[in-house]
């Protein structure tokens, strides 16, 4: 066996998840398991109880009211991306959903595994803070410029299940990523919405964490076009740098990413 | 140690095994169905590919406790009374196979392909073969087996 031996619980709610988890010593849930497991065969994780959060209906569903979209923790990176509901309000967010990984990982991967890992070049984080939208959890409401703390950190507590992404339907959104060619993560991707309380870009791929271009916000809210932000670069100086490409690289590929999401919206 | 039941290739499985076994390694070790194979053991090669209730993914990144009540499809199960499936006949009609290590992954996620997208164009078979690594055939057959056997899988239907 590659992983260390653990105990393996199959909750049937969100109650028994959380009591089992207040039971073990070193607790993980476990949802798609596309992140987690990988990360225990490399034994960079070792819990001593896996908690299936898998079984768990009240977690998958989607659902849309007149001006939001309300998608359950559990829902697939799958089912967002084919959803009719999801197409219909935020096109954007299901076209993402559809670029992430490849069909087999889209078939397992949850959404509130994505954003509970919080992988620095994950997609959702920025739809998330790009539509501003609400990460609900068994213990409260987090807005998504709350919710993203730093690489691989959230505001979650210990124990803490998130529920629910409850997202406003903009007016008008884009998504564009520039994909590692080997693994399909963002080099940089950049979602940009149109909502009620204004224009907002967030970037991924491009630093420690997912953040927000002030500047082509307010650009975009005089001028909804690629134009308005063709001359808008951010600093480099706080970017990845590795093997793939160097900080001055993926800075200039944030002003290229976000003309063509806006392009797409 | 948990116990697990569920259908593989038609068939009712109901036995314990540790909680740390791999999909993968269940198949292949404690029912001996080694058609499953393993490439690069880290979610990116797709030579696990299974069908879980109908969908691909790959046995190298999910427990054997994650199927419990599942309907498990492996490459084994595709055959019929002795008849191989439309997509490996269009397999071997089109040459889309070399050393054959990729093979019984690609037909899983090929047919999953074609039941999501019956009317996949080139293109986009390629794109979903994303998380399908062949390390001889350069692509080109495979893709062009699956395109052919998306028409004939269609027109049966
Ligand atoms: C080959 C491959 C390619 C990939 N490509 C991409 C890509 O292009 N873009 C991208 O964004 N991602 C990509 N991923 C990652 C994928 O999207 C994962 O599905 C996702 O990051 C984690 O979701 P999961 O449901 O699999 O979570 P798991 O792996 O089960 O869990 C991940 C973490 O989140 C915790 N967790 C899970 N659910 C909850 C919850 N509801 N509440 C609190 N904590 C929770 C777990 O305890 C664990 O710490 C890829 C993965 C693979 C294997
Ligand atoms: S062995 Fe599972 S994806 Fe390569
Ligand atoms: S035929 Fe050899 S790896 Fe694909």
């Amino acid at each position: 066996m590659y992983t260390k031996p653990f105990s393996y619980h199959r909750p049937k709610s969100l109650e028994d998840a959380v009591a089992l988890f207040g039971k073990s010593s070193d607790p993980r849930y476990l949802a798609g398991g596309q992140t987690l497991i990988p990360t225990m065969k490399q034994r960079l994780a070792a819990p001593s109880d896996l908690i299936d959060l898998g079984g768990l209906s009240a977690l998958a569903f989607i659902r849309k009211s007149a001006d939001m979209l309300m998608i359950g923790a559990g829902t697939r990176h799958a089912a967002v991306a084919t959803s009719a509901d999801v197409k219909s309000a935020i096109p954007a967010l299901a076209y993402l959903a559809e670029g992430i990984g490849d069909p087999a990982v889209r078939h397992r991967g949850t959404i509130g595994g994505s954003l509970a890992n919080n992988d620095p070049a994950a997609d959702y984080p920025a739809a998330v803070l790009g539509l501003g939208a609400t990460v609900k959890t068994t213990k409260r409401s987090i807005a998504a410029d709350e919710f993203f703390t730093g690489m691989f950190e959230t505001a979650l507590q210990d124990g803490e299940i998130v529920t629910e992404i409850a997202f406003p339907i903009p007016e008008k959104a884009g998504y564009a990523k520039f994909p590692n060619p080997a693994s399909r993560y963002a080099m940089v991707g950049v979602f940009v919405a149109k909502v009620k309380t204004g224009v907002r870009v967030a970037v991924t791929g491009a630093g420690p964490c997912v953040f927000r271009v002030p500047q082509m916000e307010a650009a975009l809210a005089k001028d909804f076009s690629d134009g308005a932000i063709a001359n808008i670069k951010v600093a480099a100086d706080d970017l990845n740098s590795d093997l793939h490409g160097s900080r001055e690289y993926r800075a200039h590929l944030v002003t290229v990413m976000a003309r063509r999401a806006v392009a797409g919206a | 140690m948990p116990k697990i039941e569920m259908r593989v290739n038609g068939k009712p499985i109901s036995v314990e095994t540790e909680a740390e076994t791999l999909l993968v390694h269940f198949l292949r070790d404690r029912l001996g169905l080694t058609g499953t194979h393993v490439g690069c053991d880290t979610g990116q090669c797709g030579a696990c590919t299974v069908h879980l209730n109908g969908e691909a993914v790959k046995s190298c990144t999910m427990f054997a406790v994650q199927a419990h009540g599942a309907e498990i499809t492996t490459i084994e199960g595709l055959a019929k009374n002795g008849k191989l499936h439309p997509m490996q006949e269009a397999f071997r009609e089109h040459h889309a196979l070399q050393c054959g290590f990729c093979t019984p992954g690609m037909i899983m996620a090929a047919v999953d392909i074609v039941r999501r997208k019956p009317n996949a164009d080139e293109k986009t078979i390629r794109q979903e073969l994303e998380g399908n690594i062949c390390r001889c055939t350069g692509y080109h057959n495979i893709v062009k087996a699956i395109a052919s056997a998306a028409a004939g899988m269609g027109a049966r239907s």
